[in-house]
């Protein structure tokens, strides 16, 4: 299925990754390109074949509900590219 | 001594159990042979002071007679791996500066072992890629050139860096990880030995997540032994990562050993693709030969839904991408772009930060889980992978391992394929049906092509059974050789 260049803008926006007019056309060729490729699945048939939720066939792991670590509020922010008093520093929010 | 990085991890630990060396002149003769090496672009990142520091620490255990598996023996990390105050980037830009308080399972282990650092390895951008290009510090270029011929190639991806830098004997072995042929396909593009471990069987702990259902950590070595070595100190349950799977390890070196009279080998009949060169189709009935000379019995069968695999594989990986990579926002590591609010600061932030291949792939994953869509994307390939996975378990009925070739081709030009993401893709096509199924797969190096370029063979094996790669793998190479490239890098 063929994607447009609207198309292309929406999902570069829920992605919050900004296209510049050039990139949205190119990436629409791109995207276009790709999934038209995937489009074969179609030929698949699937009527009540379970979904794959795990390749290992497992029980979920629980762990007791507990604090196991904590306290590193530095090793937290060291790599952040803005913090004060222990938060990291957004741009404002609310006027 | 520079002849010292010629030796194996096997060769190493017996030298060092004779005295014949110590760990630091292992050690140094590497990094003087990283040094003389940086135009491949393997390593982004050295880190000679801990390979010293650790390889003093070696010295000294092998003095006390308390050697570790791996002892001394120095081994290149992906970039993919986080190492704890150490360049972890995912060779990419929006990762700028960032080194991680904590250190992954994976490496944890192989320094608990002994291991000795070099440095960190290049690798296709998040791991996206199958040719080492989409790299934010420019791609590796693989040690090994056609005859005659100077023309660049590509090391295969993602991880080029770590492939070339055990070609080209910059590293005694190297960490990688394979999402869909990210391990096997550049072991077979520059003739080393490459694992992927059964999903679940190494950690992904502190591993930069890319597809969380398909990611697993393996070996990069120069021989069959030499990766049954590390992936025994690779593997293992971690309690920190809820996927990994509560299984003894077992030493994998007896497995070298063991004959495959009477093992069922299964030859895959949809392998066989159109536009495939001769060359593969000749190595693989080589490898079938070797198999059936050693006694092995030669099993046709069919796995009907393999040219699906790839397509299902690029909605499902893309989809779990487009979630892991949301955490890259600018606002608690690496690269950030200010903007006028805080959308625009993520948007400008993510536009600077990710390349092509991540923002194509991101936004494929987006499109394919957005509303509406997520059924008849999503949903079905998982369904497709059901299938894929019942196809290996009906063919495992019948046979104990399968044979397949690696890839499709040898070593492209760097800049040849890099034009059409769909002809890249084709690149993982024998690949990535096994990390559908979860299953363990081996690339070992299985003869030249006509320009003088490696070629490899794969092994798969059922989940858990790691020990049959490598037994399965010591065919090939017993009968096949090793293969090593010219130095004209350094």
């Amino acid at each position: 299925m063929s994607v447009d260049v609207a198309t292309v803008r929406r999902i570069a926006r829920l992605a919050r990754i900004a296209v510049t007019e050039e990139e949205a056309q190119s990436l629409q060729h791109e995207l276009s390109a790709i999934l038209d490729w995937v489009e074969q699945l179609g030929e698949v048939d699937v009527d009540g074949v379970p979904p794959m939720t795990s390749t290992v066939a497992m029980a979920m792991k629980k762990r007791a509900d507990t604090v196991t670590d904590g306290g590193r509020v530095e090793d937290i922010l060291r790599n952040a590219p803005e913090t004060e008093d222990g938060y990291f520093v957004v741009p404002k929010v609310v006027e | 001594m520079s002849d010292l990085t010629t030796l194996t991890i096997a060769e190493l630990r017996d030298g060092y159990a004779r005295g014949a060396f110590s760990a630091r002149e292992v050690a140094d003769a590497y990094l003087a042979a990283i040094a003389a090496s940086r135009g491949l672009n393997a390593f982004i990142h050295e880190t000679p002071e801990a390979a010293r520091a650790m390889a003093a620490q070696s010295d000294q255990r092998l003095a006390e007679g308390a050697a570790r598996p791996l002892e001394g023996i120095p081994l290149g990390i992906k970039d993919l791996f986080c190492t704890e105050g150490i360049h972890s980037q995912a060779a990419s830009h929006i990762l700028d500066g960032f080194a991680p308080p904590y250190e992954s399972t994976v490496t944890a282990k192989l320094w608990d072992d002994g291991a000795v650092m070099l440095g960190k390895l290049n690798m296709d951008e998040f791991a996206m890629g199958s040719s080492n290009e989409s790299s934010y510090y420019g791609p590796v270029t693989n040690p090994w050139r056609r005859n005659g011929d100077e023309t660049p190639l590509v090391p295969g991806g993602s991880s080029g860096g770590s492939a070339a830098a055990v070609a080209a004997r910059l590293c005694a072995g190297a960490t990688a990880t394979d999402t869909g042929g990210s391990i096997r396909q550049p072991a077979a593009f520059t003739g080393t030995v490459g694992v992927k471990p059964t999903y679940g069987r190494c950690s992904r702990w502190g591993i930069v997540a890319f597809a969380s259902s398909l990611d697993q950590a393996g070996p990069l070595a120069r021989d069959v032994r030499d990766a049954a070595i590390l992936m025994r100190s690779m593997a293992g349950h971690d309690p920190k990562d809820t996927t990994s799977v509560d299984q003894p390890v077992p030493d994998y070196e007896p497995a070298l050993d063991q004959s495959v009279k009477g093992l069922r080998v299964g030859v895959p009949r949809e392998y066989r693709v159109d536009g495939m060169p001769a060359e593969v189709e000749r190595l693989w009935e080589d490898g079938v030969n070797w198999f059936r000379d050693a006694g092995a019995e030669i099993v046709d069968v069919s796995l009907p839904h393999t040219k699906y695999a790839l397509p299902a594989y690029y909605i499902v990986a893309p989809a779990e991408a487009s979630s892991n990579l949301a955490r890259y926002d600018g606002v608690r590591y690496g690269l950030r772009v200010e903007g006028d609010d805080l959308i625009d600061m993520y948007e400008k932030t993510r536009a600077a930060g990710f390349g092509r291949e991540v923002k194509r792939r991101v936004l494929i994953g987006t499109y394919v889980l957005s509303a509406g869509y997520y059924d008849a994307y999503y949903l079905k390939a998982q369904k497709v992978r059901t299938l894929i996975k019942q196809d290996f378990e009906h063919a495992f009925d019948k046979v104990d391992i399968l044979l397949t070739p690696t890839t499709p081709n040898a070593a492209f030009g760097i800049g040849e394929v890099s034009g059409d993401p769909v002809q890249m893709y084709i690149n993982d096509i024998f690949t990535v049906p096994a990390n559908m199924a979860g299953l363990p797969g081996i690339s070992v190096p299985a003869g030249l092509d006509a320009a003088g370029l490696p070629l490899g063979l794969q092994v798969i094996a059922k989940p858990f059974d790691e020990a049959a790669l490598f037994r399965g793998g010591m065919v090939i190479e017993r009968a096949a050789g090793r293969f090593a490239p010219t130095d004209w890098w350094s």
